[in-house]
């Protein structure tokens, strides 16, 4: 009983920092919430409710997976294909307001350029749309949103979809350029751990468009 | 169809998951294999796969009758059991012919299946849409273009999960030899620039592993003698082969209710296209798309049930009319699943005649459209009602 009094009351603690992050976060232009915040940063309000309850030990063991998630996301280079690049005033930055969002729904995309040997793939300037001897794909959302991102995935599809290089582990390839040759060496405890912090990140409605074929793709019929 | 072997080598290494049964004992000698395989293929030439196999394999007289339960998977197709020794033509006793009433499309491959029960066992058919099959059933499945390509092989292990193999039929057609785990890309030229490719253990399990049971065409529905005149690609069941009735007359199986003898089990649908379709959809679809495996949460289940025969065809129906679907058909801002009496903008039927492997549906394991369930998809979507009378086809 007690303990219950306890978690419930670090729950509504942690909704009231939330919602104060919230608030504080948005800026004269009206910046969607989970915009990046000097104060708080927006995974801190996500992690702060997720270890609300439970035990101590349990708090402190999903922190470590959700630090250790943290990190291979960073340092395995997410961002510079899930993030898209904007023109910043040093040139072409990571846009931080759609972190890891994937390829912007809404942006109007000519055809890519014709491939002329060797130069056979191009991308876009968000680094967020490529075009090879695959057709044209485009990097997911990769945040919890539900019905645009990874929300309604569950951890073992996560882990199968890197380790076999399928979508949701059994569906269609995942096409390049991810690096599905790399990640899948990832171990499955790694995964879990990118997967966790996956969804602690701010969610962002954005439907991804369906991968585009390449021009003359034959017709198998 | 005759067909121009291709003997093209994946040489990517493939790292096995924990749970993975494609024989877990024999992954290091695949690796090697794979190594090997990759070496012997610079030169091109035919046969050179074969040989460099049969250095890495030591031959083995073929036991019909040896237990591979537990081991590493044999190297040959002759050591698994499905031949007389000393052939791999001659089916060993003991080993059973069957025919599903809906197949699997498999780019139009001629295709022959056999099971094998322990002697002294029988089938658990006590849930008569999840069968328990007996700690060493074996499975084998035979892919022929014009030849014989690949066989396909599957057995429960001690510990009762199963494990997968293929084998490719080397150019003399004498015997198949185990592939790499990792599979086997371009073997055989099955239509002007187009590769028949073994999958891999992977792609065994994405497709093995989707749904309750591991075997897939070979159960109630499956197997029963109400045959559905129109799926298909329909194959008659063998001469001297299983289907339920004759299970159950070799006692070969128990549990099974009394219900599904005296009315074999069949889906209820308002039409026979509208039968054949739900037939179709649940022999290519369901293993991955169903109520209880991994992508449930899809809400997209092609399953039947023969407990429950009568609504299987409505909740299919149901999981797709009018359905949102996530995939988006190009130029749509929203697609639906199955849109009323229009088969070209239904996501479903868009995806069945796509080759993009973005797009296609199956996503793995053809790569030709299957032309005749498609005209049979058109036919349903264009036609479809609502059921109301049993269907008399």
């Amino acid at each position: 009983m007690k303990r219950n009094i306890v978690a419930t009351t670090a729950l509504i603690s942690s909704a009231l920092v939330g919602l104060a992050a919230w608030f504080s976060s948005r800026d004269a232009t009206g910046s969607p919430p989970g915009a990046a915040s000097a104060a708080i940063r927006p995974s801190e309000v996500a992690k702060t409710a997720l270890l609300a309850s439970g035990t101590k030990e349990d708090e402190t063991a999903r922190a470590a997976v959700i630090a250790r998630g943290e990190h291979l996301v960073l340092t395995a280079g997410c961002n510079d294909c899930h993030t898209p690049l904007k023109v910043g005033k040093n040139g072409p930055e990571p846009d931080m307001t759609r972190m890891l969002s994937g390829h912007p729904a809404k942006m109007p995309l000519p055809p890519p350029p014709a491939a002329s040997m060797p130069w056979i793939v191009a991308a876009a300037a968000t680094n967020t749309a490529w075009a090879g001897p695959w057709g044209v794909s485009f990097t997911s959302n990769l945040t919890p949103d539900k019905e645009t991102g990874l929300g309604a995935w569950t951890k073992e599809e996560f882990v199968e979809a890197i380790k076999t290089g399928r979508h949701h582990g059994r569906g269609r390839p995942i096409l390049p350029p991810m690096p599905i040759p790399a990640y899948r060496n990832f171990s499955e405890e790694e995964l879990v751990a990118i997967f966790a912090y996956l969804g602690t990140i701010p969610p962002i409605q954005n439907r991804v468009p369906e991968p585009l074929p390449p021009p003359n793709l034959p017709k198998h019929g | 169809m005759n067909g121009r072997v291709n003997r093209a080598i994946e040489t990517e290494p493939k790292r096995l998951p924990a749970s993975s049964k494609r024989c877990p004992r024999a992954a290091l000698a695949v690796a090697c294999l794979a190594s090997l395989i990759a070496a012997a293929s610079l030169g091109g030439a035919r046969g050179r796969h074969a040989e460099a196999v049969a250095r890495v394999i030591p031959a083995r007289q073929a036991q019909s009758s040896a237990p591979l339960s537990s081991g590493p998977c044999p190297g040959r197709l002759s050591e698994t059991g499905l031949y007389v020794p000393g052939s791999t033509s001659q089916i060993a006793p003991g080993v059973l012919a069957y025919a599903p009433q809906y197949p699997l499309w498999s780019d139009g491959a001629t295709k022959r299946r056999w099971v094998r029960l322990p002697p002294g066992t029988r089938i658990d058919a006590s849930n008569p849409d999840e069968w328990q099959f007996p700690i060493g059933t074996r499975f084998w499945k035979e892919f022929s273009f014009g030849e014989r390509t690949e066989t396909r092989y599957l057995e429960r292990v001690d510990d009762g999960s199963f494990r997968y193999a293929s084998y490719v039929w080397d150019a003399s057609g004498h015997d198949a030899l185990l592939a790499p785990s990792a599979g086997l890309p371009a073997t055989r030229e099955i239509r002007p620039g187009v590769q028949h490719d073994v999958p891999s253990e992977g792609d065994c399990r994405a497709c093995h592993e989707g749904r309750r049971s591991p075997v897939l065409g070979f159960g109630a529905l499956q197997l029963s003698p109400d045959r559905d005149p129109l799926a298909p690609h329909r194959e008659w069941p063998p001469s001297d082969g299983l289907d339920l009735a004759e299970l159950v007359k070799r006692d070969l199986l128990y549990g099974l209710p009394a219900s599904a003898l005296t009315r074999p089990p069949r889906i209820v649908a308002p039409s026979g296209a509208a039968r054949a379709s739900a037939g179709y959809l649940f022999g290519n679809c369901a293993h991955c798309h169903n109520g209880s495996g991994p992508l449930a949460s899809l809400g997209l289940d092609f399953d039947q049930s023969v407990q429950d025969d009568a609504q299987g065809y409505e909740r299919m129906r149901g999981n797709v009319l009018g359905r949102p679907s996530r995939y988006r058909i190009p130029g749509e801002a929203q697609s639906v699943r199955v849109r009323a009496n229009r088969p070209a903008q239904s996501a479903l039927w868009f995806r069945m005649q796509s080759r993009f492997v973005a797009a296609q549906m199956p996503p793995l394991g053809t790569k030709l459209v299957d032309a005749q369930a498609l005209t049979l998809i058109e036919r349903w979507i264009a036609t479809d009602r609502r059921a109301s009378t049993v269907s008399t086809h």
